[in-house]
């Protein structure tokens, strides 16, 4: 029987090699943690603002940041400067067309983002139909509190700040991997990241997104 | 289509985070996305890696847009319908991204027979990978079908025991080409799956799985 757990990120000889770095990223100290924060801004307020208000100057602040980071990661991912414009264009109007649907609580604006930008650049440079999960429940009954968004938030600086402290060489296959350089059997090499605790998170804010639902 | 306390059979890391990168073959993605609109364990799993690749974006070397890029956004915007779209959930049987590749629910599934009562149909995807459902009349054994390369089987109705456990609506089954095992359909009710190869597929005829094990097909 060749299934695996979803939980299996344990020790296991064929990830060790990593994870004897992963462990080190619990003892996060305070100090490094302010680090990580001025380079991790919270923009919730900005998507909820073009969310509820159509506020475009909230819009051009999150273009300013995150537009160019999209367009990198577009070339990266093999994309040359005309289609990656055009597609940084359109993942933008997407994040605005929505933004109803993003949840603090469940991923970061650059987590959703990514996702926004890795649908498109399957679209246009694989030339792929991306089948996705059912949406979840989403309105006024399942707004996530503003705890668990922060909770969140803490989680994804943590994630951040132990990748960046991973020997280079693993940085690099981790980077190869969002970036398509990688099969998903040489993948299998390098799934003892350094998750952490936000699984379990995530996992909760969904049981009470389904929970509000009822 | 919520059946996360359920399911005991999950995806492997490896898979959802080849998911979260986009660089699956569109069946294996079929798969993924149709297992995760049923588990809220592996939803979690992949928003974790999802939370990967946006710190990979947010470090990444960034690029200059062009200087209009902002107000050429504006205008595809004012352009698009921003009208929010209702939730894209199913009540039936098959997930939305599957009912995506029938065309609707259990009923709209073009079967083709393939003798001793088990059916199939080839779902139309790239051609790296094949996704296909099989239909398995309870009590019978699932039909071998030569692969190569990993093999994952998604329970959508019914069960399958084999010598190892009992994989029932929702479980995945992640198959290598050296595994040996004679899944079986549940006696109580028709067993559907889908089920997706990296390998093209091979199988044609039905041949009854001793027959194939003595001639070494
Ligand atoms: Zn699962």
């Amino acid at each position: 029987m060749a299934h695996v757990g979803v939980s299996e990120f344990g020790p296991c000889t064929k990830y060790s090699v990593l994870h004897s770095h992963l462990d080190l990223t619990t003892s996060t100290t305070g100090q490094d943690k302010t680090e990580v924060n001025k380079t991790n801004k919270d923009w919730t307020a900005q998507i909820y603002a073009i969310r509820d208000a159509q506020d475009q100057a909230a819009f051009a602040e999150l273009f300013a940041h995150f537009a160019p980071r999209v367009k990198g990661f577009l070339i990266k991912s093999g994309a040359d400067a005309s289609l990656a414009e055009e597609c940084t264009q359109e993942v933008m109007a997407t994040l605005w067309r929505k933004a109803h649907m993003f949840d603090p609580s469940r991923a970061s604006a650059s987590t959703w983002i990514f996702t926004i930008a890795r649908n498109r650049k399957i679209d246009a440079l694989r030339k792929q139909r991306r089948p996705e999960p059912e949406d979840l429940p989403w309105g006024p009954e399942a707004e996530p509190d503003q705890a668990e968004a922060i909770g969140l938030k803490q989680e994804t600086e943590q994630l951040a700040f132990a990748i960046k402290e991973l020997p280079e060489k693993q940085r690099i296959l981790i980077e190869q991997a969002y970036f398509g350089d990688l099969s998903h059997s040489e993948i299998a090499e390098i799934t003892g990241l350094p998750l952490g605790t936000i699984k379990s998170r995530i996992r909760l804010a969904l049981e009470r997104l389904r929970h509000a639902m009822k | 289509m919520n059946m996360t306390d359920t399911i005991k059979h999950h995806l492997t890391p490896e898979i959802l985070m080849a998911y979260s990168a986009g660089t699956l073959p569109e069946a294996f993605s079929l798969i993924v996305a149709t297992h995760v609109s049923m588990c809220d364990v592996c939803r979690a799993e992949l928003d974790s890696y999802d939370a990967v690749g946006g710190v990979v974006m947010e470090d990444a070397v960034t690029a200059d847009v062009s200087s209009d890029a902002l107000s050429s956004t504006m205008k595809l915007i004012a352009a698009s319908d921003t009208a929010p779209k209702a939730p894209r959930r199913s009540t039936g049987t098959l997930p939305s991204p599957l009912q995506d590749y029938v065309g609707g629910d259990l009923s709209a599934i073009k079967w083709k027979p393939l003798g001793m009562g088990v059916k199939q149909v080839i779902l139309s995807t790239s051609k790296a990978a094949t996704a296909r459902l099989l239909y398995i009349p309870a009590g019978a054994a699932v039909p071998d079908h030569g692969h190569q390369g990993t093999e994952m089987t998604l329970v959508l109705q019914g069960a399958f025991v084999d010598e190892e456990d009992r994989f029932a609506r929702g479980d995945v089954e992640v198959a290598n080409e050296d595994m040996e095992h004679t899944p079986i359909a549940d006696m109580g009710e028709d067993c559907i799956c889908l089920a997706v190869t990296d390998a093209p597929l091979k199988f044609n005829a039905l041949i009854p799985r001793i027959a194939q094990r003595f001639l070494r097909i």
